[in-house]
């Protein structure tokens, strides 16, 4: 809502500058968001009267005048086509300042030119015509020479640009806002009733127009007025800067002043040509399924029932709120207007303009709510300004079919409530003065307990004691109420189970030096084709957002894996190419119930060189086993147990290294996966080198159990440490070796270490040397070399038995 | 006798003084006071000396070896404590190398600039409380005061899974399913941080964004008191100079309704390029629980009230890091990522 200050001020005594007005209507809950000035462009701009003309002596097309602008008088050389002697145009003098640039003295083929007349165009005012034909504009011929133009036009005034909340409604209008005004600054609103001058000699309104509303519930009242004799052309230019102002396009003098008293009053009117419309016949109805209507905008429209339409007895003039018809519109050659103004049902003008695509001005302020009192009132304003600046002669009477009569509402305010919510103590003297400057009905009862509150029509919003007490908390101010602190019983805060495991999580992940990301939950459905996933894997079973705004947004992600690329691809782009990452939460799976299961995951990935670059050691890329390392810190610092790597089976996970992969498995359960990406996945994402990733389930891992905590005794006898290094064969799997060690020694294995493994010269091919740390203890003596030495015979003996292996060296 | 003894002795003295190191103090050692030593020499021709002088001798010969052994240790220790200073003073590396670090891991500055919030909440006691981010329409909208067809419904546009399940608008359909759990208990004094969603892009709105949301409610809750713990939660935010301002404002489920502004955190109130001049910037949306919402969540609104507040992660992390595009929070560029590496409490 856009509301020229001068404007406003014709509706309210106010007496403060647009900054102090902005600021306190913000502080009273209607936000200014900004205070416009359209005139600043234009500096310098007087009105001037041409004295004289004559033709340009060295050119076909330019004429020369002289141009009086107060005491002085300039001369001029224009090419407009319009210009004769005595008109009063804006003349733009050396200095002055226009959109276009600032004004300076010329020479034009000859001819000294020490000013510019003006075109509304190069004032900044609309005007679709094409230059040649426009030409300068002419002013009205009591315009004051030498008075700055638009000071004149009223284009100087500010706008006050409002970002209304969808319950102030009755601030949509010039007068609805003054009364807004009037309620802060406790002073009175200009009310001037129009007066539309009916002439006597006319056939009344009724006669003439008849209205049958057949869908009460939609239309709870229209109201018509006939204007006959209109003469169509432009508006008057102070009317179409206002409207210009307030953001609206003028038209002609007819459709600019429907417009002009919907701004000023807050009530859509319509102007159809009445002799377009069949028998005078106004009808309010429901469209057929199917019924069609071109609107206003040439566009051809299908209508359907839940739709509001006014015909007459041949079909829809109008979607009622919404667009007039084309058929009906009013031309230049309209005579005879029919002024509607009536009261639509606001959710259906909302779903009406919605589902046709046709925002607009009306249909806004139904949506949110009309007064349906003002009805008549906006039509003697318009056939006022009809008669005014159209010619127009006003029919005597209106038809007005109101057949859902809607009343004011009362309510009853406790005052000790307003304190009990407020944290006040107000008492009810104050409370009626305040509730009685927004216009609204107060009395008193009884011992001043309770105030019973009339609320009018326009405040639609208001329906209850808490409506109540919100209009007087925030006239009386929200910042004057005192800050306090709640009273009651003390309450432990804290975080969910959850939360407390994420971010331990997180401070452990973090801890071995990865980065957090946090990626947004959605995705196109091309990820799952960039990942090889087969047609029938799980992940393309992915929720659809009905209305994405862009493919980014076609789906629920079901695995955090597209979004960790995303990452690694844009910082690969972006020339960092060294990354350890990871990122803890939801994925959005389908579920038997109402809503998705959203459990967490936790992915991590490492691309590049692992860890920082360090002077005693060469750079390393980061792989398979850091993530598995990370995984394992991860369970032990959490208090899990630990997990198992399966390889994978076929096809498990096809955007993975077939070789280098492995599914995260948990008490027979997958938990994830854990491996490097398929060179194909690489290239499709122009990463570089050969990333690694982890996903799991961290929903199902934190649902396991943790075993408590028990201590031990400390061990009170010496230990005995071996190594041992032993040849296998290369594809014996080192979880095997370090099984059958644990096996074969039994309990007196304390700990058990895989330090070492080597292929290549003296090891013969084929064959890998592990080497094994091993710490003996007893519980209950010191363990002899002698028994050592057998312990380490029997483990010899079972890998030499189950894996052929031989001691080494 | 004595006099080839206090020779002895005097010799022996000078060379301890000129041994400088640990082997030369050893030959001094073996020299006077070992087996073959020459004070051992002179107790083995003690048997040449009349029987009447041997005890004198004796003596003479025993302090001799006393005065020499006490000398040879303070040499011992003396010439120790020097070699280990030439040893020390000869092992100098270069403290200036880089050291060998595990460079930590940064926080994302969206997910610590929740828990700071989080944080100052649960100190004054609120609970942590979560719910679905796929919600139903009866959760985000109907519950919550905002029928269908409402215009209010304009004010957070959002993504449809189905005609009646969306990606919630807000954290505050967590108020409803708490409340709905826990009546008649009270206080119910919890803090819903979460993911919401709403179909805008641009510099200031992302499609997905996180908020925090609060809600107390109990007997004689006031709108007071809703003023004072916001303002301890912006102290605690912003610091102890920090103001707050509330201009009146309309959300469908509380009533009074505010936008909460604090003190700008830029130039303090002064006016400044961050705030455009009016020394505030708005943080919050917030008011008292409207008796729908409470008739919705199990309790009866005469007997109790109750408020409610929320606020955007996003905009409290780019004021208080100077950050001027949200997109570069889920772009996840490790440049960006990497300056918050000492973020948090």
């Amino acid at each position: 809502m856009r509301v020229p200050y001068g404007w406003l001020k014709e509706h309210v005594e106010l007496d403060v500058p647009p900054e102090e007005l902005a600021d306190a209507l913000t502080m009273a809950g209607v936000a200014v968001d900004a205070i416009e000035r359209p005139g600043e462009e234009v500096g310098g701009v007087l009105v001037g009267e041409i004295v004289r003309l004559h033709p340009h002596p060295d050119a076909d097309r330019l004429m020369v005048c002289e141009v009086r602008v107060g005491a002085r008088t300039v001369q001029v050389v224009s090419g407009a086509p319009n210009l004769r002697e005595g008109a009063r145009v804006p003349v733009a003098l050396p200095g002055a300042r226009l959109p276009g640039g600032q004004i300076e003295r010329t020479v034009i083929r000859g001819q000294k030119s020490e000013a510019m007349v003006c075109s509304a165009e190069e004032l900044g005012f609309f005007d679709d015509r094409p230059k040649e034909e426009a030409g300068v504009l002419i002013l009205p011929a009591d315009a004051p020479i030498g008075e700055d133009v638009m000071s004149y036009l009223g284009m100087d005034d500010a706008v006050l640009v409002l970002d209304l909340t969808p319950n102030r409604a009755d601030c949509m209008s010039i007068s609805g806002l003054a009364r807004e005004v009037a309620a802060i600054f406790d002073r009175r609103v200009k009310a001037v009733p129009p007066e539309p001058a009916e002439d006597p000699g006319l056939a009344a309104t009724s006669d003439k127009v008849q209205v049958v509303i057949e869908d009460p519930d939609l239309c709870p009242r229209y109201s018509a007025r006939l204007v006959t004799g209109v003469k169509v052309g432009q508006s008057p230019l102070w009317l179409q800067a206002r409207l210009r102002a307030a953001g609206m396009r003028p038209i002609n003098n007819i459709v600019d002043i429907t417009n002009y008293v919907m701004l000023e009053y807050g009530q859509p009117l319509h102007a159809f040509d009445f002799d377009r419309l069949a028998e005078g016949r106004i009808i309010v109805r429901r469209a057929r399924d199917g019924e069609r209507i071109v609107t206003l905008d040439g566009q051809e429209r299908q209508l359907d029932s839940d739709m509001l339409v006014i015909a007459d007895p041949s079909g829809p003039v109008a979607v009622a709120g919404v667009m007039g018809g084309m058929d009906s519109e009013v031309r230049e050659d309209t005579v005879k207007v029919l002024l509607e103004s009536a009261h639509f049902e606001g959710r259906s003008v909302r779903r009406t303009s919605r589902r046709l695509g046709v925002p607009s001005e009306a249909a806004a302020r139904f949506d949110r709510g009309v007064d349906p009192k003002g009805t008549v009132r906006a039509l003697d304003r318009a056939a006022e300004l009809l008669v005014k600046y159209a010619g127009g002669r006003v029919h005597p009477g209106v038809v007005d079919v109101y057949p859902r009569r809607v009343e004011d509402v009362v309510v009853t305010l406790r005052v000790s409530r307003i304190n009990e919510v407020l944290g006040t103590d107000l008492d009810a003297e104050l409370v009626r003065g305040l509730l009685s400057r927004l216009g609204f009905g107060v009395a008193a009862v009884g011992d001043d307990a309770e105030v019973v509150v009339t609320v009018p029509t326009r405040r639609k919003d208001i329906s209850s004691e808490i409506d109540l007490t919100e209009e007087v908390a925030r006239l009386y101010g929200y910042n004057n109420i005192e800050a306090t602190l709640p009273r009651g019983v003390t309450t432990a805060g804290g975080r969910t189970e959850t939360q407390l495991l994420v971010e331990r999580a997180g401070r452990l992940v973090r801890g071995m030096g990865y980065d957090e990301l946090v990626t947004v939950a959605y995705h196109s459905t091309g990820v799952f084709d960039r990942l090889r996933l087969p047609a029938e894997h799980p992940w393309r079973d992915a929720i659809r957002i009905a209305n994405p705004m862009s493919e980014e947004q076609e789906c629920l992600r079901t695995s955090l894996l597209p979004s960790l690329l995303e990452v690694l691809s844009y910082n690969a782009r972006h020339q960092a190419t060294d990354l350890q990452v990871y990122e803890i939460n939801p994925v959005y799976l389908p579920s038997p119930g109402d809503l998705p299961a959203e459990d967490l995951h936790l992915v991590a990935a490492v691309m590049g060189s692992f860890g920082a670059v360090q002077w005693d050691a060469p750079a390393r890329a980061g792989d398979f086993y850091d993530l598995k390392g990370l995984l394992e810190a991860l369970l032990e610092g959490l208090g899990y147990p630990a997990v198992e790597l399966r390889r994978p089976e076929g096809g498990e996970y096809p955007f993975l290294h077939p070789g280098r992969s492995a599914a995260v498995v948990m008490g027979g359960d997958v938990l994830g996966y854990l491996g490097e990406l398929h060179p194909d996945v690489v290239e499709e994402y122009d990463l570089v080198g050969r990333p690694c990733v982890m996903e799991i389930d961290f929903s199902r891992l934190i649902a396991a159990d943790r075993p408590a905590i028990r201590f031990r005794p400390l061990p009170r006898h010496p230990a005995s440490d071996r190594d041992l290094a032993v040849i296998v064969d290369k594809s014996v799997p080192a979880a095997e070796v370090l099984r059958l060690v644990r096996e074969a020694a039994g309990e007196v294995l304390e700990d058990c270490v895989l330090f070492d493994v080597y292929e290549g010269a003296p090891i013969p091919e084929g064959k890998k040397s592990l080497a094994v740390s091993m710490t003996f203890r007893s519980l209950t003596g010191t363990l002899t070399d002698e028994r050592v030495q057998e312990v380490e015979e029997e483990i010899m003996a079972a890998l030499r038995k189950e894996l052929g292996a031989e001691r080494r060296g | 006798m004595r006099e080839e003894l206090l020779k002895i002795k005097q010799e022996a003295e000078k060379a301890l003084a000129a041994a400088t190191d640990s082997a030369a103090l050893e030959q001094v050692r073996v020299r006077y006071l070992g087996k073959k030593g020459e004070l051992t020499k002179v107790s083995r021709s003690m048997r040449d000396i009349p029987p009447e002088e041997r005890p004198v001798i004796g003596r003479l010969v025993n302090e001799v070896k006393a005065s020499l052994e006490s000398l040879l240790e303070e040499r011992r220790q003396e010439v120790e404590r020097a070699e280990k200073e030439r040893r020390l003073g000869a092992e100098v590396i270069d403290i200036t190398l880089p050291g060998r670090v595990r460079r930590p891991g940064t926080p994302h500055p969206l997910r610590a600039t929740l828990a700071e919030i989080e944080d100052v909440f649960i100190r004054m006691g609120f609970q942590v409380a979560t719910g679905p981010e796929v919600e139903t329409d009866y959760y985000n909208f109907e519950a919550l005061n905002i029928p269908s067809d409402h215009p209010a419904r304009d004010m957070q546009d959002s993504f449809y899974i189905s005609r009646d399940v969306l990606l919630r608008t807000h954290t505050s359909p967590v108020q409803i399913r708490y409340m709905q759990a826990h009546a008649p208990e009270l206080p119910v004094k919890i803090i819903s941080p979460g993911r919401v969603y709403r179909r805008d892009d641009d510099p200031t709105h992302s499609p997905m964004f996180y908020q925090v949301e609060g809600l107390q409610v109990d007997h004689g809750i006031t709108f007071g008191d809703l003023k004072g713990v916001l303002l301890a939660w912006a102290r605690a935010m912003y610091g102890e100079g920090t103001r707050i301002r509330l201009r009146p404002s309309y959300f469908p489920f509380t009533e009074p309704s505010a936008e909460v502004d604090v003190s700008c955190t830029m130039c303090g109130g002064e006016g400044c390029r961050v705030c455009k001049g009016t020394g505030w910037l708005e943080v919050l949306g917030a008011g008292m629980v409207h008796p729908t919402v409470l008739r919705n969540g199990g309790y009866d609104p005469e007997k109790v009230t109750g408020f409610a507040f929320g606020m955007g992660v996003e905009r409290i992390a780019m004021l208080k890091y100077g950050i001027d595009d949200i997109r570069l929070f889920y772009a996840n560029d490790i440049r960006f990522l990497r300056q918050f590496g000492g973020i948090g409490a």
